[in-house]
Parts: C-alpha cells; structure tokens; sequence
C-alpha cells in the first residue's frame, strides 16, 4: 500500500487518547504524523519543566494546559488534522460521552489506580472497542523487557513491571518506545477493520 | 484443570479455583489488577467467588503507574 492510500484510510478514523503525558503526547504526535483524520484528546494538567525529559511538549508551552499545547504540537505538523481537546480528569461518565465514537482508544494515563478505572470503565461501556493500554516503562535500557501482547480487545504495550519512582525516573527513550509502540498497534487496529 | 493466564497455558492441580486463589497460589501480591475470565471484566468485590475452570481464558493486568 502506497502511502496516499494508507492517509486516504486513516483520515478517516477518529482516535482518542485519554491522557497527555508521556504516553498521550509522544502518541498523539506518531499518529498525527500519519494522517488520522481525529484525535480525541483528554488530560486535566499543564505542561511543567519537568515534564520535558518525556513529552512531547517545547520550554515555550511550559505553564499551559496540556491539551492546549498537544493540539498546537499536532497543528504544527499537520494542520488538517481535526483535534477534539477535553480539558478534565476524567470519570467513567466522561470516558463514555468524549469516547464513544472514536475506531480506537488510547490508554495513556499515569496512576496506577487512574490506569485501572479507564481500563474498566471502557471494558464496562465499550466492550468491543480495541484499547491500547501501555503499562511498564520506567527508566532506561533494557529494551528486551519491552513486549506487546493482546487479549481480546485489549493491547497491552510495554514491559507490565517497572513502576515509577525516584530512582526509576520515567525517560522519553523508554517511553517514547511504549508510545510509538502503542501507536503501531493502533494503525495495525485501524488497517483491520 | 488447563487454562491460558495471560496468553501463557498453565496447568493446576485444582478443578476449579477463584480469583483469589489464583493470586495466592500465583503469589500475585499485586494491588491494582484488571482481571477477566473469557472476556468479561471480574470486579474486585467478586475475587473471592468468580470461578476459573478448565479451559478458561484468563487475563490478570497488574497496574503500574508511569505513563
């Protein structure tokens, strides 16, 4: 497949993606690079100096909300590229009226205990919606560990081990991986279907 | 009984065995976990009672947080 054909496809999917981190934001920018046609994009915080050593945000954006900063990082490569932007932590309730719609859903949250109420609340809600979930990918080197697996409608990406900690810090090589990672496997979804 | 744990086959000596049991015998001393038996989500309120048998698919997500 060409790649006009391949854009031809993906602009007209809707992907979303629940969290604009270090997962959220290296994603949104692979499949904005790609074509998808829109991206449903989700996250309460705002870019921080701290958060530069993973996400995909510039020292300019430090001090603005992250889903403001994403949708300027996407319009700069690909100004076509439809961005639906929320704004707010989410709860199932939201998960359900900003999601619904879109082909794939992107898991890309923080908190373990964040990360476990998205997943459940999508299995609950949406139970045939693929989702791609990256857990694991913390710190640096040991590319070996990282590792895709499915099941069912959900796919899992990184290593399901290293938690974040101060001495475990998560690093854009590490996460980047997991990210793009996720990305792959949500054009592989969309090339299905 | 034969089952698949997470896209791995294993074998137990037990007929049947609740989540839980599964953990314990696993030593999964996880906290935040995401668990479904042949697709369908297994809430935490029901590890004690939820039953895997022979032939089940089983998914157990254990939750780390970075992301």
């Amino acid at each position: 497949m060409t790649s006009e054909e391949l854009r031809e496809r993906l602009k007209a999917k809707t992907v979303g993606i629940a969290g604009c981190g270090g997962l959220g934001s290296n994603c949104a920018v692979a499949l904005a690079r790609i074509g998808i046609g829109t991206l449903v994009i989700a996250d309460h915080d705002t870019v921080s100096g701290s958060n530069l050593d993973r996400q995909y945000y510039f020292l300019s954006q430090v001090g603005e909300p992250k889903v403001s900063a994403l949708k300027d990082v996407i319009h700069r490569i690909d100004p076509a590229i439809r961005v639906i932007s929320y704004k707010a932590r989410l709860d199932p309730e939201q998960i359900f009226l900003y999601f619904r719609d879109c082909d794939v859903l992107v898991e890309a949250f923080d908190l373990a205990d964040q990360k476990k109420m998205l997943i459940e609340a999508a299995l609950s809600l949406f139970p045939e919606k693929p989702l791609v979930v990256g857990l694991g990918m913390a710190g640096w080197g040991k590319n070996e560990s990282i590792r895709f697996r499915k099941s069912g409608n959900i796919y899992i990406c990184g290593d399901e081990i290293s938690e974040i900690s101060d001495q475990l810090p998560p690093l854009a090589p590490r996460v980047g991986i997991v990210a793009n990672m996720q990305a792959n496997t949500v054009v592989e979804i969309l090339m299905q279907t | 009984m034969k089952i698949i744990l997470n896209n791995t086959a294993e074998e137990f000596l037990q007929e049947t065995l609740t989540i839980n049991e599964l953990l314990n015998l696993k030593k999964y001393s996880f906290r935040m976990l995401v668990v479904r038996i042949n697709g369908a989500l297994v809430k935490k309120e029901e590890y004690k009672t939820a039953a895997v048998r022979d032939g089940d698919d089983v998914m157990i997500l254990h939750l780390v947080s970075g992301g």
